[in-house]
């Protein structure tokens, strides 16, 4: 389903990711654990199209396309979702706006109907619940002034409303709190199936305990040094990272 | 977007032009023959333009009085603008149709004319609804989906009058107006059918001697629109006046007078547009607006003039003076403005808050993309009691253009607990553009209080490649961000103009980025 080959990322000067490969088939969830400045960012970035972020080297194959030299905007049409580790705030627009516009975008982009006014504010009422949103957050502008769990759950009711074809899930667990990993792990297993692809990066396993992948990455000196089953976070969590900071 | 349908009896390489550009959707030009004096300004082009219009000998020696002022006065250089010397003497100051300047009922009206409104979305048959904002209401309830909405469905009746270089070519719902006592009409007009009024209030706002560009105006004024609303009576529908200019050339000096009386509200709004054209020309319009005691005026304007091509050529000077004189006890005044046309803005509506407790309110989106400069901003004269204002302006710069916010808060020693909160936020996109915020305060009564808030940003990377994640383009994102930081002043705009107004937004930022 997304397929990474040889990919080579430099920024500002900095060659970051040094021939990275991956291969997450269609139905399945993997995850990407890692120290700090192994390159997680610039992978989700680089895969998600952002200016400065431009590959050197190498392809992503998203469903059989090589999506790199596509606009970002035009990898999420085809289906490509990003949960940002930052989220942004986007003063002035009101959230259900905010999310109408960019999933009809979407859907114009690829042929489909838009969908009304009255369906979508029944489609996000629902999804609002499923993250544990209240409606008046609906109507106030797009994450100003939200706390950090709020603009993840915010991620979370998008990843539900837009169901994507493949999740790339940045750090979306930092900050959260048990009740909020919970919600995540329930959107995330409600959408698993096998027409779907999740990657998740993140520094700990705890999120793990609630979407169990099936494949355990590690990533370090901006390549995969290590790749195993779901018990490879565990054995992680015990003996660190430096064992690979070394080998990279 | 400049449809097939629209070659017969314009000009091709106009059309061809707007459509290659797509930004500036009201760049073409209308054959109509026209009717005009020599080049060039003296005394004989005013007393033309004052037999032209029949009036009587007052008018011309109100303007006559202007005119040898004028000949004393300097052309500002203040302003944070850059131009070269306007010759005065190589323009027409005066065009109207050659079938003549007045019509009798709207058939008169040569079919151009009426084609060429037409296609800008203004009715001057009166239909129930502006054209150019078909579908407003509901679209505009859409975007309020979720908030409070006081849409009543559309269908909204607005009066225009709509003035094609120095004439007004129609008036609409004169006559329903007059039933509630609302007098609408071309200034021409109401010179006609009501001299008294003119005579009364002309100049008594901005008098002939106010500046360089009023006192221009006083001299050469063409057309306008003039409105008196009764004591008590709230105007039934939105008035609104539409200003083309058509004629290469030619400078359009138009002169709007209102005056609500005692209890009155009206709520009025101003649209403009010009040709694409490679020379320079010159607006310097003269608004005065009037409110007595416990009356209301909401002044909005769209102001959409041809700003020139990429490269800084044509485009419209626009140097305009506006001002309320806030006359009576509870009086209020708001002026909203929408600033994405000319070349050159050079504009400060302003508020006399003369009566005690009056308010004035001013909201400013203004935006300059290529080489568009823009020096706008507002005036509160604090002189009553218990006197409020409020300031909020947005500006945001793009391309290579230049925006000057520049505004002053006067509080005068009589005026106790007088109350200003000024807010200016500058947006900037990309890195060769320029935004300069200059407040001035001058309080001479200690009890005032003045709050002054001024923020600068750059559209953030970060929101826009978030923006683009979820699917939207780049145009889109920017448009999005735009709106969403005009969102307090568009909120002000009539619902009618606030869709419209969202729409040029993002045209008029198009080609920003990247």
């Amino acid at each position: 389903m997304l397929k990474i080959e040889n990919l080579h990322t430099t920024v500002g000067g900095h060659e970051i990711l040094k021939g990275l490969s991956l291969d997450v088939p269609a139905g399945e969830v993997h995850a990407i654990m890692g120290p700090n400045g192994s390159g997680k960012s610039t992978l989700s970035y680089t895969v998600a199209g952002r200016d400065g972020y431009a590959a050197s080297e190498g392809a992503v194959m998203l469903e059989g396309t090589n999506i790199l030299g596509l606009a970002p905007d035009v990898r999420a049409a085809k289906g490509l979702f990003l949960s940002f580790q930052h989220p942004m705030e986007i003063p002035g627009v009101q959230t259900m706006t905010f999310i109408r516009t960019a999933l009809n975008a979407q859907r114009r982009a690829r042929g489909e109907a838009e969908v009304s006014a009255a369906d979508f504010i029944r489609l996000i009422r629902e999804k609002a619940k499923l993250v544990g949103l209240d409606d008046a957050k609906l109507k106030r502008p797009f994450n100003v002034g939200f706390s950090g769990g709020e603009k993840k759950r915010m991620e979370m009711l998008q990843l539900a409303i837009f169901e994507p074809r493949f999740a790339i899930m940045d750090e979306t667990d930092s900050g959260l709190d048990i009740d909020a990993l919970k919600m995540v792990g329930d959107v995330v297993n409600a959408l698993r199936g096998p027409e779907r692809g999740f990657l998740i990066i993140t520094h700990y396993q705890r999120l793990l305990h609630y979407i169990k992948p099936d494949r355990v990455h590690v990533l370090a000196g901006g390549r995969i040094v290590k790749s195993g089953a779901a018990g490879l976070a565990a054995e992680l969590e015990k003996s660190g990272y430096e064992q690979f900071i070394e080998a990279a | 977007m400049v449809e097939a349908t629209y070659k017969e009896g314009i000009d091709k390489a106009t059309v061809a032009a707007t459509a290659s550009l797509e930004t500036y959707k009201y760049g073409f030009t209308t054959d109509v023959q026209s009717a005009k004096p020599p080049k060039g300004l003296n005394e004989d082009t005013v007393r033309y333009i004052s037999a032209k219009k029949e009036e009587p000998d007052w008018l011309l020696e109100w303007r006559l009085v202007a005119f040898r002022r004028w000949l004393t006065m300097e052309e500002p250089t203040w302003a944070m603008v850059d131009y070269p010397q306007i010759d005065y003497q190589d323009a027409y100051y005066y065009s109207e149709p050659a079938s003549g300047a007045k019509y009798e009922s709207i058939d008169d009206v040569p079919p151009e004319i009426l084609a060429d409104f037409e296609k800008l979305g203004i009715p001057l048959r009166e239909a129930e609804v502006l054209l150019g904002v078909e579908g407003a209401a509901a679209s505009a309830a859409e975007a309020r989906m979720g908030e409070a909405s006081n849409a009543d469905g559309g269908g909204r009746k607005v009066a225009v009058d709509a003035v094609f270089d120095s004439v007004s070519v129609a008036t609409t719902f004169k006559n329903e107006l007059a039933k509630a006592g609302v007098i609408f009409l071309s200034f021409s007009e109401a010179v006609r059918e009501h001299p008294d009024l003119v005579r009364k209030y002309l100049g008594t706002v901005v008098p002939t001697s106010d500046n360089f560009f009023a006192t221009l105006n006083s001299a050469v004024f063409s057309d306008g629109t003039f409105v008196y609303v009764p004591e008590g009576v709230k105007c039934p529908m939105e008035l609104s006046t539409y200003f083309r200019i058509n004629e290469a050339n030619t400078g359009q000096f138009e002169r709007t007078l209102i005056i609500v009386a005692p209890g009155a509200y009206v709520s009025y709004l101003e649209g403009c547009t010009a040709p694409m054209r490679d020379e320079n020309q010159l607006h310097a319009a003269v608004v005065e607006l009037i409110i007595e005691d416990d009356a209301e005026i909401k002044y909005s304007t769209v102001q959409n003039w041809y700003p020139g091509d990429k490269d800084g050529k044509g485009g419209i000077y626009n140097f305009v003076t506006k001002r309320a004189d806030c006359r009576g006890v509870n009086a209020k005044v708001s002026w909203t403005q929408v600033e994405t046309g000319s070349a050159i803005t050079w504009k400060y509506p302003s508020c006399i808050l003369r009566g005690d407790n009056s308010q004035g309110e001013f909201y400013s989106i203004a935006i300059t993309n290529n080489h568009q400069q823009a020096d706008t901003g507002t005036k509160m004269i604090h002189l009553g009691k218990n006197t409020r204002s409020r300031i909020i302006s947005k500006g945001i710069s793009a391309g290579k253009s230049n925006s000057t916010y520049r505004g002053l808060v006067s509080v005068h020693r009589k005026a106790d607990n007088v109350r200003n909160f000024t807010q200016c936020d500058s947006l900037l996109i990309g890195n060769e553009c320029g935004a300069h915020t200059i407040p001035y305060v001058e309080a001479k009564n200690p009890s005032a209080i003045l709050e002054h808030e001024a923020t600068t940003s750059r559209l953030s990377e970060d929101q826009l490649f978030y923006c683009r994640q979820r699917g939207l383009s780049e145009e889109d994102a920017v448009a999005l961000l735009v709106n969403g930081f005009c969102k307090d002043v568009l909120q002000k705009l009539p619902m009618e103009f606030a869709v419209e107004a969202q729409k040029l937004v993002s045209v008029s930022l198009e080609g920003s980025v990247g």
